[in-house]
């Protein structure tokens, strides 16, 4: 029985390239390094606190998946095109976003943060951003939230965070918003030591900002239960603490 | 004071260019593997519709030629980027959404794969119009003769018009060749890790920029040399007979 139904998965995947069930399950992350969640190492292997994630979660839910590689302004595009199957990018889910896709419970969360130069006088208001020009990641939170709320600023957009960040370091821009995490990356590096500091929160707006970071899923797609519970079970054996621990001294699941 | 921050700076570089981790020299010569096995697949792809495309246009029938003229005019008008983006996001998901429709399982397209049809086509049309202008400088007589002859119109181009083209098509396809090594660096904006993709990823981490994209950009000559050097032999077997008149480079 076993036999045959190898048989026919491998005759289906022969046939399409592509199998429905027995294909590994492709998992959609930005090509770019966005440390500590995914950055490769030299050897071209991808790690981050959110490649162990995507391991553990799919272990939990007992699926076979490969981390593939996109680009991050063309992510959507690739999910809903079926060159992968989920997103774990660190994508947050908004309602903007849901219209296109469907997420899985969020599975991190954590503030929205503004790094400028040090000592420069920066607020993260509209009023202390006034003339000065803000870096954010292009097709993000970051990018819908400083088009709303600081209309006084300039928006300089980058295709990855940490362009964006190198900018600031050199003094193209003034400031940068992004995810307090990948801000603390930053800043431990040794341009971020030496150029800048944070000069704190955004004020909250659920409406862009989101409700937390979610997995990202075709519409309809049966995977969401799968992960929801997986999510749920590495939560609650202790696997999400275990990997955590590696690169946060606290928990980033938020509240 | 000088020479040792030299110093210390080209070592670092030499480890950070190490073969093995936490070097990133094999990193970057797999990114190279990939640029050539692109490369070369979009170069022979091009080719193929190349030729085709050639002797449609000067021989086909009134369909074939406003069909090839179509192709050629359309493809060399779009920049190759936006080809690179319709075809990536565009088409790969229409495709797939129609099979979904027909109630089949959606195609997997492999970045190579990707990499090879969309630059094969892009190569293609120019290819056609390479190969065109070198078939229209085969001496018409010739082509008249092998026709008294009695000649099938497969065995006088296999016979007459190829070899004798081939000449005059060696210049343009050694142009053709050394843009679609870097063509193919276009694939990066999709997220596909050949080389400038392999290079930026590994100056983005490791911050050390001028050092990947100078090992990236020599990289890219090497490969250049090469092919300059491989095109140049065949450039003298395929004008063997004739008087010398200067030969590219």
């Amino acid at each position: 029985m076993k036999k045959l139904a190898f048989a026919f998965a491998a005759a289906a995947a022969m046939s399409f390239a592509a199998a429905a069930n027995a294909a590994p399950v492709k998992v959609g992350i930005a090509a770019e390094p966005y440390p500590p969640f995914a950055a490769p190492d030299a050897a071209g292997n991808w790690t981050g606190w959110e490649v162990d994630f995507a391991n553990a979660v799919c272990k939990a839910a007992e699926l076979e998946c490969v981390i593939t590689p996109v680009a991050w302004e063309g992510i959507i595009p690739s999910l809903t095109g079926g060159q992968i199957d989920a997103i774990m990018a660190s994508m947050s889910i908004t309602a903007e976003r849901s219209k296109v896709i469907d997420f899985s419970d969020k599975y991190y969360n954590t503030p929205t943060v503004i790094v400028a130069a040090k000592g420069s006088g920066i607020t993260p208001t509209d009023e202390g951003l006034k003339g000065k020009i803000i870096g954010v990641q292009v097709s993000t939170i970051h990018e819908a939230y400083a088009k709303a709320h600081f209309p006084d600023a300039e928006l300089k957009t980058y295709q990855t965070t940490d362009e964006g960040f190198q900018d600031l370091a050199a003094g193209r821009i003034d400031a940068s918003q992004a995810d307090s995490i990948a801000i603390d990356a930053f800043l431990a590096t040794d341009a971020g030591k030496a150029c800048c500091e944070v000069v704190g929160a955004v004020a909250d707006d659920p409406a862009i900002l989101g409700a937390g970071v979610g997995i990202g899923l075709r519409k309809g797609d049966p995977l969401k239960e799968k992960f929801n519970a997986a999510i749920k079970k590495i939560r609650e054996d202790g696997t999400y603490e275990e990997f955590s621990k590696k690169y946060f001294s606290s928990s980033i699941y938020g509240n | 004071m000088l020479t040792l921050i030299q110093f210390t700076g080209a070592a670092s570089a030499l480890e950070l260019l190490a073969w093995s981790p936490p070097g990133w020299g094999a990193t970057l010569v797999a990114g190279l593997g990939k640029t050539i096995l692109i490369a070369l697949g979009a170069y022979g792809l091009g080719l193929f519709i190349g030729v085709i495309g050639a002797f449609g246009k000067l021989y086909g029938g009134p369909v074939a030629k406003d069909v090839l003229g179509a192709y050629t005019t359309l493809v060399r008008a779009v920049p190759e980027l936006v080809l690179i983006l319709i075809l990536n996001y565009a088409l790969r998901g229409m495709v797939n959404e129609l099979l979904k429709v027909w109630g089949y399982p959606p195609i997997e397209f492999s970045g190579v794969a990707l990499g090879i049809g969309i630059l094969g086509v892009v190569q293609g049309a120019y290819s056609t119009e390479v190969l065109r202008g070198a078939i229209l400088s085969v001496p018409a007589g010739q082509i008249e003769a092998a026709r008294a002859m009695g000649m099938s119109p497969v065995l006088l181009a296999r016979r007459i018009t190829l070899p004798l083209m081939m000449s005059a098509a060696i210049p343009g396809l050694a142009n053709l060749w050394l843009t679609v090594t870097k063509d193919t660096a276009l694939l990066a904006v999709v997220g596909f890790i050949e080389l400038t993709k392999a290079t930026s990823l590994a100056a983005a981490t490791t911050k050390s920029f001028f050092t990947f994209f100078m090992a990236g950009g020599v990289l890219y000559l090497i490969l250049s040399l090469g092919s300059t050097l491989i095109f140049g032999r065949i450039e003298k077997w395929a004008r063997k007979g004739q008087r010398f008149v200067g030969r590219g480079s």
